[in-house]
Parts: C-alpha cells; structure tokens; sequence
C-alpha cells in the first residue's frame, strides 16, 4: 500500500468545516416531533392520577419509559444528532454516561434504593 | 489561518475558518459544555434523590406541588423547544421575518415558564417551604433555581439573538450562532424532562420516612 511522506515541519491539516445541514427535518416533522412530545406528557400526567399503577408498582418503570422517549427525541430530531456527525454525538454521550454512571454509583453507595 | 470564503446569491460572502476536525470549534464546543453541564444536574438531581423523603419536618413535596399547574408550564417549555427549532428552519431558508417570530416567540415562552417558576416558587413559600426549612426545601429550590437560571441565560441569549436580527446582523449567513443557542435551549427542555418526572412525578409521599 502506498504511504505519503509527510514533513515533520508540515503545518497540520485544516479541513473545511461541514455545513453539516445535509438533511434537517422538515418543518412538519418538527411539528409531528412536537405532537408527540407533548402526547407522551400528558399520559405521564395522566398515569399519575391512575390508583391501580400506583399500587401494582408500574407508575416508575413507566414514568422512567416516557421520559427516556421524550429525551430521546428531543436529542435526536430537535438537537439534530440524528442528522449530524457522530463527533459530536460522542461528545454528548460521553457526558451523559459519565454522568449517569458516577451518580448511580454515589446513589448505590448510599443505599438511596435499598427498600 | 486558512479561511474558504463562499459566495451565493444570497448572502455575499461568507467566511468560515477551517479546522482540524472539519467541524464547526464553536459548536463543538457547545456540545463539550452541554456534556459538562450534564455531570452539574446529575449532582443536583441525585442529591434531591439521595435527601428523598429524608425531610424530618414539613411541608413535604406531596403538601406543596401542584402537577396540574407544573404540567402547564412542562407543555409550555415544550412548546418552546418546538419553536426555537422553527426560528433555525426558517433562518436556514433564508427567512429572516419568519426566524424573528419564532425567536420572539421561544423567548416569550421561556418568560413564561420562569414566571411560572416565580410564582410556584412564591407560593411554596407562602406554604412554609423556604431554602432552609428541611432537605427538601434545600435540594429542591437549589435544583430547580438552577434550572430556572439555566432558562433565565437562555432568554437572554434569545433576545440578544432577536436584537441582532433587527439590526440587520443576522442573515443566513449566522445560521450557526441560531443553532448553538438552540442546542442550548433543547438541553434545557431534557433537563426539564428529567426533572419533571423524577421531582415532581415520582411520589415521595406526605412525611418522614
């Protein structure tokens, strides 16, 4: 395979920033988006005020469920990183699992789910 | 520093630097403090939980939250997200008019949710809830205080943007400096997301555990 020398004194390469607007949703995708959104909020709501999630120890896992979607579609269509480069993508992720795993662990250590 | 100029018809030129990663630096700088501000809520969040029912003295979360009221201004924030991505669509189509409108309008939903926030917040003190009363009061007003200051720097930006478009300074061309905002705007709503279901959603129940 043919391998290109290159200077030690070359100047590092600069590439031309990406207009990274390839394919942004259309406007009625973002209204669709929205619908959602604001569906998934109002059984959040709605689930709070059922007595028999509550007592069969569903209301969590549900709640939890719905807001992971909601997050999920917000970051993903109205956050564009569905559509952009996976940089920054890996940025974001990182953080975020950085930051759910440190606290889960502090959470653990005190015992916060213990009952 | 190398620049690449472009030139179309509507907008004369506009010039972009390069860099090594062929991304946007401000943007993806946006993106590297947005996961830092993702380890600051996850301190604030899981301190509420850790101090959970812990409270040994009203009023306790069940005493003072109002969902109905709290989903009013979740929706309103929502609402707002939805708008702030209309005022970048339209920015990027090269309509100007239409961007202010919908830059108007995320500011004046994001005035209102944090309007909300006085209000809720006013009226828990009214209750007996202050900074100080118990552990509660303490992790809940400072979580959802930094949240609301977090949408407080928003509008501000908001505005800023607004005032530059009607000076004539923000063409298509800074389609970018819409966009960042708007990725800060979005990282509200989710934070918000969080917050609503784990503070105000998930029971805590009406005394010490």
């Amino acid at each position: 395979m043919a391998t290109e020398h290159v200077p030690a004194d070359a100047p590092p390469e600069v590439t031309p920033p990406r207009r990274a607007h390839a394919r942004h949703p259309s406007t009625r995708e973002y209204v669709r988006i929205a619908i959602v959104l604001a569906l998934v909020t109002a059984a959040e709501v709605v689930i709070y005020y059922i007595d028999w999630v509550h007592e069969n120890g569903v209301l969590i896992p549900l709640l939890f469920a719905f807001s992971i979607l909601k997050f999920a579609l917000v970051v993903l269509w109205f956050m564009h990183l569905k559509f952009d480069s996976r940089t920054y993508a890996r940025f974001f992720v990182m953080g975020l699992a950085g930051a759910v795993t440190l606290y889960l662990i502090v959470l653990i250590t005190f015992q916060t789910f213990a009952g | 520093m190398a620049t690449i100029e472009h030139a179309d018809a509507r907008h004369p030129v506009a010039e972009e630097h390069a860099t090594s990663t062929g991304l946007p630096n401000t943007k993806l700088a946006m993106w590297l403090f947005l996961a830092s501000d993702c380890l600051l809520f996850g301190a604030l969040i899981s301190t509420y939980v850790l101090y959970r029912g812990a409270s040994l003295v009203g009023p306790y979360p069940d005493d003072v939250f109002d969902i109905p009221y709290t989903s009013v201004s979740s929706f309103v924030l929502l609402a707002s997200s939805l708008t702030m991505v209309l005022a970048l669509a339209a920015l990027q189509r090269g309509d100007v008019g239409r961007s202010r409108i919908w830059l108007l309008a995320t500011a004046m939903l994001g005035l209102t949710f944090v309007g909300g926030q006085v209000y809720e917040f006013t009226a828990f003190y009214h209750e007996g809830l202050t900074l100080t009363t118990n552990v509660f009061g303490t992790s809940f007003y400072v979580l959802t205080g930094f949240h609301g200051t977090h949408v407080a720097i928003g509008i501000l930006m908001l505005l800023t943007l607004l005032w530059l478009s009607l000076g004539g300074r923000l063409g298509p061309e800074r389609v970018e400096a819409v966009e960042l905002v708007g990725l800060y705007w979005h990282f509200v709503d989710i934070v918000w997301i969080v917050i609503f279901t784990v503070v105000y959603l998930i029971p805590t129940g009406s005394g010490p555990a």
